[in-house]
């Protein structure tokens, strides 16, 4: 059975590390598939004027094609080129419950994300994405340095 | 001080005996303006608030609530009804999870609630209350109540009837459905009662959602820092919107999305403490709303001017079967326009119902409305058109009254919450004037932009005219919105009604059912 692992970037270079990392992995473990996802952050319960509402639905579209050129297609691209199979998805949402909702869907062994580098006071009040993911998730997470 | 005489009379020119009284004093830049404005809109005012044949009610009024009476008939008490499926919508039960990242039931209300409160929840309610009474309230809460059912009927046929193009950008509102409406019903004169429409649409944006805001917000500025020329407010914020519907500054609009909702919060809660501080009073201020609504308890035209108070106000808050909401929530995605429907049926509720009812039940209670001890019925100002107040104030400046009567700083708050309001008022209603100005004249950057130079005009138009003659235009303006519109949905409504019964055969059926999340 193919083991699925499911990679969170950010598209910074902390992400640059979980992808190494997965890679790595995915030779140990031989037979896996990795499942690369970028997540636009966005609430269903924000505020928004009528003018951005009414371009909403082009702007998704817009954010998700920069998201897979400039993020996804590369890192799918890198991984395929060393021997292993990748696919890419761009969601929007809550990052932690987005990765969290991929895995269970996908099935996948683990969770790879790198420490995000946000911080300052959102962080100390909300806490980060990473730190939700690691108490929310139902599979193990693993967080690169 | 001018601040107070225009407040005077606004009071004395929404009951429509209004003359510009002070046109004898020296000719300021403001009088000026003012004095040219009111010549100009004074026979389309007329037109629109002229009273029934043999009694004092203007028809308009008549007008929105029969068809809201109708509405919420014909659709079985649709707001009763479906009203917590409304709120399940809004939380996102029932939403895709594949649709993230676009715009949510929840966004299209927050987007439409941002337009419609604000001021008229404010000062609206304060002019009802000053002239008629406590009773007002009653009233405004069951216009508010019926409001939901035209709310529910427009909001619908506006996602129904929206343009999609071919970028991924919609456009909706009544200019759509009525002319896209009359043509699948086979009815002739949809096209020319959409251009109607979009004509008075931009009165009513460069009107209730232009010159109001900016005439209040500059009232209540004056009123704490001193009297000072309107213009002068009207140049800044023309200079603000400007820049945000123009030059495309994104942030200051941020901004105020954060800080208005924040505010909304902040003025119920506010409320709510004096209220319960109050407890003991709330009944009897329940008393004095019942007692008013049937019997008037001496105000200007007894029940009947505190009826007309309560539904002309009410309608003007939360602009009900006036069809600005339906360009706001038409931007929803959505499988189902008629989802967007119930969402939409809050509106009022929350507008009205809540907001509303908050501000008059703490002007009710702060006393500052003065009562006659002997009689125990409330005392005529000098002119006989108004109750009179402990300081004799009126519109915004009595609900700030009433506020700081219980918590002394809220007169502050209460002025930056006034000022954002209108801000956000302005920003949406520049919208809906510019749909409506599209529809007529092409989209295009110098078209679009042209409305948008105009719209910043009659900011500064709005802050240095006087209360008077801008409230009778703003209203007149956005009630003849009112006329097409619901003149139009009494054909488009059966529309509607296949709608609701296919959605409600399958919400029964459970073919329609909630997302896992």
């Amino acid at each position: 059975m193919t083991t699925k692992l499911v990679v969170g970037l950010d598209g910074h270079g902390s992400g640059e590390r979980a992808l190494a990392y997965a890679e790595r992995l995915a030779k140990l473990i031989g037979n896996c598939e990795l499942m690369i996802v970028y997540v636009v952050e966005w609430s269903p319960y924000s505020f928004q004027t009528a003018e951005e509402n009414a371009q909403r639905h082009k702007r998704r579209e817009e954010e998700i094609s920069t998201a897979t050129q400039r993020v996804i297609d590369p890192a799918v691209a890198k991984v395929k080129s060393s021997g292993i199979t990748a696919t890419g998805k761009v969601r929007h949402g809550d990052v932690a419950s987005i990765l969290i909702a991929v895995a269970e869907e996908e099935k996948a062994e683990q969770i790879i994300v790198a420490r995000s580098s946000e911080g300052g006071f959102a962080k100390r009040i909300f806490g980060s994405a990473t730190s939700n993911l690691v108490m929310h998730a139902s599979v193990p997470v693993t967080v690169v340095n | 001080m001018t601040f107070l005489k225009t407040l005077m009379l606004s009071a004395i020119a929404t009951t429509g005996f209004g003359t510009m009284a002070s046109a004898q004093e020296a000719m300021t830049i403001d009088q000026q303006v003012n004095e040219a404005f009111a010549a100009a809109t004074g026979p389309f005012v007329s037109l629109i608030f002229a009273p029934i044949p043999g009694t004092s009610f203007p028809w308009i009024v008549m007008w929105l609530v029969i068809a809201a009476s109708i509405f919420t008939i014909y659709f079985g008490f649709v707001q009763f009804r479906f009203f917590g499926h409304a709120i399940g919508l809004v939380k996102g039960d029932y939403s895709d999870p594949n649709d993230a990242g676009e715009v949510s039931h929840f966004q299209a209300l927050a987007t439409a609630l941002s337009g419609t409160v604000g001021l008229g929840n404010i000062a609206g309610v304060a002019v009802a209350v000053g002239i008629g009474g406590p009773g007002a309230t009653f009233w405004m809460i069951l216009a508010g109540l019926l409001g939901m059912a035209s709310k529910f009927t427009e909001c619908t046929l506006g996602v129904k009837y929206r343009n999609e193009y071919e970028d991924g950008t919609v456009s909706g509102g009544p200019m759509y459905y009525i002319s896209k409406g009359f043509k699948e019903l086979g009815l002739p004169g949809g096209k020319f009662l959409a251009i109607m429409f979009s004509i008075f649409c931009i009165l009513g944006a460069l009107g209730g959602g232009n010159m109001f805001q900016a005439n209040q917000a500059h009232a209540q500025i004056s009123g704490i820092v001193g009297d000072y020329p309107g213009w002068i407010t009207g140049i800044i914020f023309a200079a603000v919107v400007f820049a945000v519907i123009v030059g495309g500054i994104k942030s200051i609009a941020h901004v105020t999305e954060k800080v208005v909702p924040f505010m909304g919060i902040l003025y119920v809660g506010a409320a709510l403490v004096i209220l319960l501080v109050n407890y003991d009073k709330i009944g009897w201020a329940f008393g004095q709303i019942f007692a008013g609504a049937f019997t008037g308890l001496g105000v200007a035209g007894g029940f009947v001017g505190a009826l007309i108070q309560g539904f002309k106000r009410a309608a003007f808050s939360n602009e009900a079967g006036v069809g600005s909401a339906a360009i706001a929530h038409s931007a929803v995605r959505t499988k189902e326009p008629i989802t967007e429907g119930f969402v939409s049926l809050l509106e009022p509720l929350i507008d009205t119902v809540v907001i509303c009812t908050m501000t008059a039940l703490v002007i009710t209670i702060s006393q500052q409305l003065i009562v006659d001890p002997v009689t125990g019925l409330y005392t005529l100002n000098e002119a006989g058109s108004a109750i009179a107040t402990v300081n004799d104030v009126s519109g915004v400046a009595l609900t700030s009254a009433a506020f700081g009567s219980a918590i002394g700083w809220f007169p502050y708050v209460l002025a930056i919450a006034v000022v954002l309001f209108a801000f956000s008022t302005m920003i949406s209603w520049s919208y809906y004037g510019l749909k409506s100005w599209t529809y007529l004249f092409g989209e295009g950057k110098n078209s679009e932009l042209t409305f948008k130079i105009i719209f910043c005009v009659f900011i500064v138009i709005g802050a240095a005219a006087s209360l008077g003659p801008v409230i009778d235009f703003s209203d007149a303006a956005i009630f003849a919105m009112a006329v097409v519109n619901i003149f139009c949905l009494y054909f488009l409504m059966g529309l509607v009604k296949k709608e609701l019964h296919s959605y409600a055969s399958r919400l029964q059926s459970g073919e329609i059912r909630k997302f896992k999340h």
